[in-house]
């Protein structure tokens, strides 16, 4: 692990970002000659040759400000002492970077800083860490002339004086004198403590606004400004609020920015300064931001956001940045635990014990109900060296296909729609193509809240101008907030996507503003001409779809024509797309849109699902699903079974394995009876819970590898404690089918990384396996799948991350897909016929239910419920307009029944017109709500991913927990007991 | 009788409607805002914030940046104290301490039955005529104590 420790010349701040152009421009830096692209600034060329310009208000996340007149140089033949930062290269210029004339104006002004500024620098959090000090040092402060007077540091108490008076070499006349027997100082504002990750003590501002700037710049909140002038400047959240109580989004962009002690997180107030870092990925949500974890020792000090990760660009959000603390949670379980039935309480035993256990009866239940009696969950937030054990273990040593995962339930219909339209089950871009969009169409997808960090890098372009259309039933913050709003705003109802996007087709054909160049080349022009027919028919005009969407027809006209006609054109789209009935069709549509515009094969454009989970990419890559092998390859294909039959030696099953849904449905009827679930918690985040709940209790082998006991545990009779990211390494695989490595920073709490734990059971039942490091997965990996052919961890650590496909024809990854022609030769237009959902709002069930997730909570919970994001969203709400909440006589806060023909839930609602008349909304990250008792069994027909999206519910008001709950409560405390260890 | 809040958001939404369109909204609604109230209330600026698309951050930052918006309502009458260089060679600190001792209150307060409200200004562009002063909106130059005098008690003080 310690080859993975970062040299501190690659993380150096240039002060101001790189330019783009192409031109290059040579200057001369302190009779240095250095050439740069033209729009550098001066401070961050000399800082390419190795200069250091003084600077305090400058960083290269955020654009130069000028403020701090401390990156002062002379140019010869120009008048004055230009700000470096400001002032950008021009070629032959002549820059000196220090002459006796700076040196003493930045030592005024550092004066000027220090005069207003504490000087307990040793008690200080920042103390090591601050550039305030260190520029002090650069500068060669050594005396402070001015005499004590009004400042912003001295809480008039007379404690940080006395140390104060003391550093400035005053006696006690001086401190009386500077107190003047004042009874406080009114300049002084207390530390902000209310965020529960990080402080703001403004006594240590230098107001250089790096914070504001971050907060605008990079994270497009706006939430922080400076208030008031001169003296009284200060910096302040929302409209001098608390942190919490502000707009504030707890992204951490602010507190990286601070150059000083001001912002500082929590953490290093505790613990102290980190002493090393090693660069590692996120294992929240499918962006997969790059992160320092920065140690000390084995204990983690923090995690911030690495400006070379090419996914996060330098950004992180509330979760990655600050949400880690459930890795030390208390909750988690280091010790395996079996027990016979589900009814009693769980035995705590050594791994052996457990391991042979778990095989014992695995093999047990083959011998008695069939080979193809168990099966496997594989996790998408393990590694993909991890989830190709899980899936090998089935397919090996079970000697089936019984394999499924959690994309079932959000982006299966993505692997289907796009593997049938384009060839491959991925995205098409990258991030960074984003910044080359003129117009996105966002659907079914909510990035600000779910994709926190792409979605900051999205809110950036449009800034910049780029046009937004958003299909979504719901307000989503980026139809409207701060400097963002939608050009178009289709709030059709749930349910109803695939009418929209054929209307959408519709305009775009009638009107003739399809691209035919690109069809007649990368397309079948036949198979065209043909959907061209159907969508052209007047049923599938905005019009006629009207009565079904609730949008306005002319508004969806004007949305068809801008996406066609407004440049490149991207479409991002998420789970409000593919976890309905037509999910697939969905998928279909979009990508028949993206064709049919010529919006595909160039950066800012595509056809992008914004993946849920860490590595629910990976998981898929991975073969996790029960009727293809590695590299999304059917178990029909002889050729591809036999590359996998003749490594493992053994027999391979051309047969598709069980679906989730099937091994439930198997395990009620009887035929299903073992399940090894890793990192998936089927229980809380899968629909219909009772039917989950008969499902698994009919089984006689659960077995549960997870961090702490979830809810699916409790049907579980074997407990293998899982290890978190931090412990482990391997490779997580992001929206972007970008491949980036997590690496261990600290020794598996639990003893065994995840992938050791699956190589323990697979050996136990006979397997054999030796893998020593994960490395050696990822080489059988490559050796076998064809997208990962030249995928080594060296080609990954060298490049710093790698998109697949990664083989000798795309040596460095493929950022962007599909460039000269689709994977799979020509594109496929299909046909996309809308069929209303079975699911229909009745007298009984009239308003219709859509489910998402909330910014600072992640899928079930499991993480950030162990965490202080809690203080952002303690509970579950429901959603309700204003219209539909007065019919039944509810306000805001109450506690409401949600009830469906599957079941019912309690929750309290949140009245609000971000959702529309008829449409009501909650997040599903709460094991007390149970959401998903409320969900159907209604899944899409080509993927059985199941229709999340659109339930038909009644909301009544309410006293309390359902009966549900409540039964639900007492099994699971029942179901948690642990016996004391023996004696 | 003071507004309540429910007055107020009617109020400034007609001022935000009246506004729309308006290139650089947001110091001409604040300008209207203060000229309706006589100051701009708190409960505005969220408002004002979602209307013009911008963070209450960024309101606020504006608002508090110009000292002539109003965080509260002033007294009946301004009484605005010159005390830039050119009126502080001319005595303007003695005839501040004047009226600041003659009102009992400091800068930035308003006399307890809310008749003038003392404000310091930074030059009003009348050094000729040093030490300057501002009543009401009304500049009044070369004065002294008992100029000061003479307008308070113009405005019944």
């Amino acid at each position: 692990m310690k080859d993975f420790i970062i040299p501190t010349s690659l993380d150096q701040d240039f002060g101001t970002p790189a330019s783009r152009s192409t031109t290059m421009v040579t200057l001369t830096i302190d009779g240095a000659e250095v050439t740069v692209p033209e729009g550098t600034s001066v401070m961050r060329a000399a800082k390419e040759t190795g200069i250091t310009i003084p600077k305090l208000c400058a960083t290269d996340m955020v654009d130069a400000f000028g403020s701090c007149r401390l990156c002062l140089v002379e140019i010869e033949g120009r008048n004055g002492t230009p700000a470096s930062c400001t002032t950008p290269v021009a070629a032959g210029m002549v820059v000196h970077t220090q002459t006796g004339k700076l040196k003493d104006l930045r030592r005024g002004v550092m004066e000027l800083y220090i005069s207003d500024h504490p000087l307990d620098c040793l008690t200080c959090v920042a103390n090591g860490d601050c550039e305030l000090q260190e520029m002090a040092g650069a500068v060669g402060l050594r005396d402070v002339r001015y005499q004590p007077g009004a400042n912003h540091y001295d809480d008039g108490s007379g404690t940080l004086a006395k140390g104060d008076a003391r550093a400035r070499g005053l006696g006690e006349r001086g401190l009386r004198g500077m107190l003047d027997g004042d009874m406080g100082n009114p300049d002084y504002l207390p530390r902000d403590e209310s965020n529960p990750y990080f402080t703001y003590d403004p006594s240590k501002c230098i107001v250089c606004s790096r914070c504001v700037r971050a907060c605008e710049e990079v994270q497009g909140t706006f939430a922080l400004t400076i208030e008031g002038r001169g003296w009284d400047s200060r910096v302040s959240a929302g409209m001098h609020e608390s942190f919490l109580g502000s707009e504030c989004v707890s992204c951490g962009a602010c507190v990286q920015a601070c150059p000083t002690g001001t912002l500082r997180e929590k953490a290093v107030h505790e613990i102290g300064t980190p002493e090393h870092s090693v660069i590692t990925t996120c294992a929240y949500c499918g962006v997969g931001c790059s992160f320092k974890a920065e140690m000390r020792g084995d204990e983690l000090v923090r995690m911030v956001p690495w400006k070379d990760g090419k996914a996060n660009r330098g950004h992180s959000c509330v979760k990655g940045r600050f949400a880690w603390g459930y890795a030390q949670h208390q909750d988690r379980v280091l010790k395996p635990m079996v027990r016979e039935r589900i009814e009693d309480p769980w035995r705590e035993v050594e791994w052996d014990e457990a391991l042979t256990f778990a095989a014992d009866r695995m093999r047990g239940l083959q011998a008695e109900y069939g080979q193809d009696s168990i099966g496997v969950i594989t996790s998408s937030r393990c590694t993909n060296e991890e989830t190709y054990l899980v899936q090998k273990l089935t397919r090996q040593v079970f000697g089936n296909n019984n394999t499924d995962t959690c994309a079932r339930v959000c982006h299966s219909p993505t692997g289907y729609g796009l593997g049938q339209t384009f060839g491959t089950s991925a995205g098409t871009q990258d991030f960074d193509s984003v910044e080359h969009s003129d117009v996105m169409i966002v659907i079914g997808a909510n990035p600000t809240d779910g994709h926190p960090v792409f979605g900051s890098r999205m809110k950036k372009r449009l800034r910049q101008g780029a046009k937004l259309i958003v299909i979504d039933p719901r307000r989503i913050d980026l139809v409207k907030s701060p400097h963002i709003r939608a050009a178009h705003h289709l709030p059709l109802k749930p349910g109803t996507n695939v009418a929209m996007l054929t209307a959408l087709a519709h305009v775009i054909v009638t009107e003739k503003l399809y691209d035919e160049a690109f069809i007649r080349e990368r397309c079948d022009w036949d198979e065209f001409a043909d959907y061209m027919a159907f969508v052209a028919d007047e049923s599938h005009s905005p019009e006629a779809v009207e009565s079904a969407t609730g949008v306005p027809a002319e508004e969806v006209r004007k949305a068809a024509r801008l996406y066609a006609g407004g440049g490149n054109g991207a479409i991002y789209y998420g789970l409000g797309v593919t976890e309905h009935s037509q999910g697939s069709t969905s998928v279909i549509a979009i990508a028949n849109l993206a064709m049919m515009t010529g919006n595909i094969g160039r950066p800012g454009v595509g056809v992008n699902p914004l993946r849920g989970q860490n590595n629910v990419q990976g998981s898929c890559d991975m073969g996790s699903f029960p009727h293809e092998l590695p590299g999304y390859r059917h178990v029909k294909n002889p050729e591809v079974r036999a590359i996998f039959e003749t490594l493992w030696n053994t027999k391979i099953s051309d047969e598709p394995g069980l679906r989730i849904n099937n091994m439930l449905d198997a395990a009620v009827e009887g035929t299903f009876k073992g399940l090894y679930i890793q990192g998936e918690d089927i229980l809380q985040s899968d629909p219909d819970t009772h039917h989950v709940a008969a499902g698994l209790a009919a089984m006689d082998c659960v077995i549960v590898h997870d961090l702490c006991l979830n809810e699916t545990a409790n049907y579980a009779h074997v407990f293998l404690p899982g290890s978190s990211f931090l412990e482990k390494d391997g490779t997580f695989t992001n929206a972007e089918r970008r491949i980036n490595m997590v690496r261990r920073v600290m020794a598996p709490k639990n003893g065994y990384a995840d992938w050791e734990v699956t190589q323990a059971l697979a050996n136990a039942m006979g397997a054999g396996w030796t893998y020593t490091h994960p490395s050696q997965i990822m080489a059988e990996i490559a050796a076998t799948t064809p997208s990962f052919a030249n995928v080594t961890y060296e080609r990954i650590t060298e490049l710093g991350s790698v998109q697949w496909p990664c083989n000798d024809e795309h040596p460095e990854g493929s950022p962007i897909m599909h460039v000269d022609g689709f994977v799979r030769g020509k594109g496929k237009f299909i046909r996309t016929e809308y069929v209303a959902t079975d699911e229909k709002v009745g007298p009984r069930f009239p308003l219709l239910l859509t489910t998402g997730r909330i910014l600072s909570q992640y899928n079930v919970g499991a993480q950030t419920r162990r965490t202080d994001n809690t203080a952002w969203h303690a509970e579950d709400v429901l959603e309700i307009h204003p219209q539909d909440a007065e019919d039944r006589g509810l306000r805001s806060g109450d506690w409401v029944r949600l009830a469906s023909r599957t079941g019912e839930t309690s929750l309290r609602a949140k009245v609000t017109d971000r959702v529309a008349p008829g449409v009501v909304y909650t997040t599903f990250h709460h094991p007390e709500t149970q959401a998903n008792v409320i969900t159907t069994d209604f899944s899409d027909w080509a993927t059985n991913c199941p229709e999340y999206k659109v339930t038909a519910v009644q909301v009544a008001p309410s006293n309390g927990p359902s009966e549900w709950q409540v039964e639900y409560e007492a099994q699971s405390e029942a179901a948690r007991r642990v016996l004391p260890a023996a004696e | 009788m003071p507004l309540d809040d429910q007055d107020i958001a009617v109020r400034v939404e007609e001022i935000l409607a009246t506004h729309d369109g308006v290139e650089g909204p947001l110091l001409p609604i604040l300008h209207a805002i203060q000229e309706a109230f006589g100051y701009v209330p708190r409960a505005a600026l969220p408002q004002i914030a979602e209307g013009l698309n911008l963070s209450r951050a960024e309101v606020h930052g504006v608002m508090t940046f110009y000292h002539d918006f109003r965080e509260d309502p002033a007294g009946r009458h301004v009484l605005k104290l010159c005390r830039a260089e050119a009126c502080k060679s001319m005595g303007a600190d003695r005839v501040a301490a004047h009226a600041r001792g003659k009102l009992g209150i400091d800068w930035h307060e308003t006399t307890r039955d809310g008749t003038v409200t003392l404000e310091p200004v930074f030059c009003l562009g009348l050094c000729a005529c040093a030490p300057a002063a501002m009543i009401d909106g009304k500049v009044v130059g070369r004065i002294d104590e008992a100029r000061v005098d003479a307008l308070l008690t113009e405005v019944g003080k």
